[in-house]
């Protein structure tokens, strides 16, 4: 099984030289530790930048630089800054090669679930449905059952969307799944996990 | 035309009544008008609607026309970082409009470029699309989402030059630009007014016809969250 920064090393194998890249909260931020060597990428944060740098060190916060997890980061040689309507329009015009993001639940047609659980508090959507709909893939980085130990991998989500059919590929503590025509394809096993206990753990249709 | 105030009441004068509709930059704490919210705040108008990204923390930001219950209903795509917000929305005593955060910039974006309304495929099969106009284009369906018109918009530079020419700092730009274009009239907040002529005009990031009224002054600029890598 893989914990969360081996999950997160996972998710960074997808990523390709050149790319422009939005990595969402939790699991999605730590990708940023493991781009392999040799490929370079921009971290777009649509708070309105491309070239998001590291954390700063104590004492370098600047209360004018921060993500869209509004924490204090740093600048890079190549980092650009612009508007929240310009930075959207990169996301909504498909600018963005990729985001890397978290989910409570994902359907086998692709469906995202991760904004709004009802009857509890809600905090808003931010900007993951429009990256959803509008980057060239999207990869969701999740536990592959809830606390209750139930699949979050499902024939149908249950909670409010926050896309429909946006999702590609999902990268889970057992494995690597994408979304494919008719279901979900295995397509590796995390470290110790059968292909088995991947189908036992899945709600959703696997097709292979 | 005269458009530097002396402070954030003058500048604010006639411009403010009970139930108008006000746009504000900011992306969380950062870039926002913490000077104008304050002075709204001392003016007392109230039932406001508000489109702002965030809806502040308690006590800064819009947080504090929330707790002087000057804010009848907010379009945001973020809140909760709240909690006088919460328990005023909880108990129905605020309204909330959820918008996705780029439709939220382009609803200001497009109102001030003169265009009523856009079709984006952010939403379509969620509850945000409930209600609205479906169209398809090239075999995609998107929804028809309706520009922000605003009675005032209030904003945060960096500096500005007497005419209103303005540059931003950093990721405090955020929602300021868009939110600037779709008021009636904007009054703009800077940490420095420089003299025309000053600014390189190749530089400007908001040209001064999206800006009326001008003040100056000190900025809190608190951090919301602060974070820092160890020293290697």
């Amino acid at each position: 099984m893989w914990d969360r920064d081996q999950m997160a090393a996972r998710a960074a194998k997808e990523l390709e030289d050149g790319m422009y890249v939005n990595l969402g909260i939790g699991i999605p931020t730590l990708v940023s530790n493991y781009i392999p060597e040799g490929i370079n990428v921009t971290l777009q944060s649509e708070n309105g930048m491309l070239g998001m740098g590291p954390f700063p060190l104590e004492g370098e916060e600047d209360s004018d630089l921060i993500n869209a997890g509004k924490q204090t980061i740093t600048e890079l040689p190549q980092t650009a800054y612009f508007d929240s309507a310009t930075s959207f329009g990169m996301i909504r015009g498909g600018k963005i090669a990729m985001a890397i993001l978290g989910a409570m639940e994902v359907a086998e047609n692709g469906d995202l679930a991760n904004w709004m659980i009802p009857g509890k508090l809600v905090k808003g959507m931010g900007g993951a449905m429009d990256l959803v709909s509008g980057v060239g893939r999207v990869i969701v980085v999740m536990d592959h059952t809830n606390k209750h130990g139930d699949s979050k991998l499902l024939k149908e989500c249950t909670l409010p969307l926050t896309g429909k059919s946006v999702v590609d590929r999902i990268i889970t503590n057992l494995g690597v799944l994408d979304v494919v025509s008719g279901g979900l394809e295995i397509i590796e096993c995390a470290d110790g996990i059968s292909d088995q206990e991947i189908r036992n753990a899945t709600e959703a249709k696997i097709v292979n | 035309m005269q458009k530097v105030y002396g402070n954030a009441g003058e500048a604010l004068k006639g411009l403010l009544f009970d139930g108008m509709f006000i746009a504000s930059g900011g992306f969380g704490l950062c870039g926002i008008p913490e000077i104008l919210l304050q002075a709204i705040k001392d003016a007392g108008t109230k039932d406001l609607t508000f489109a702002s990204n965030n809806a502040g923390i308690d006590d800064f930001g819009i947080g504090i026309l929330l707790e002087s219950r000057q804010v009848k209903k907010m379009i945001s795509s973020y809140v909760g970082e709240n909690a006088e917000f919460m328990r005023q929305y909880l108990s129905g005593e605020l309204e909330l409009e959820f918008n996705p955060q780029g439709t939220l910039a382009e609803r200001m974006r497009s109102a001030g470029c003169g265009i009523p309304g856009f079709y984006t495929k952010t939403g379509v099969g969620t509850i945000i699309a409930d209600g609205k106009e479906h169209k398809d284009f090239n075999g995609e369906t998107y929804i028809l989402e309706e520009s922000l018109f605003a009675d005032l918009s209030i904003i945060k530079a960096w500096k500005a030059d007497e005419t209103g020419n303005l540059i931003f700092r950093k990721t405090a730009r955020n929602f300021n630009p868009p939110a600037a274009m779709c008021g009636k009239v904007c009054v703009v907040e800077v940490e420095e007014i420089v003299p025309t002529g000053s600014l390189d005009p190749d530089l400007i990031h908001l040209p001064g016809i999206y800006v009326h009224r001008i003040i100056q002054g000190e900025h809190e600029k608190r951090i919301e969250q602060r974070t820092t890598r160890p020293a290697a």
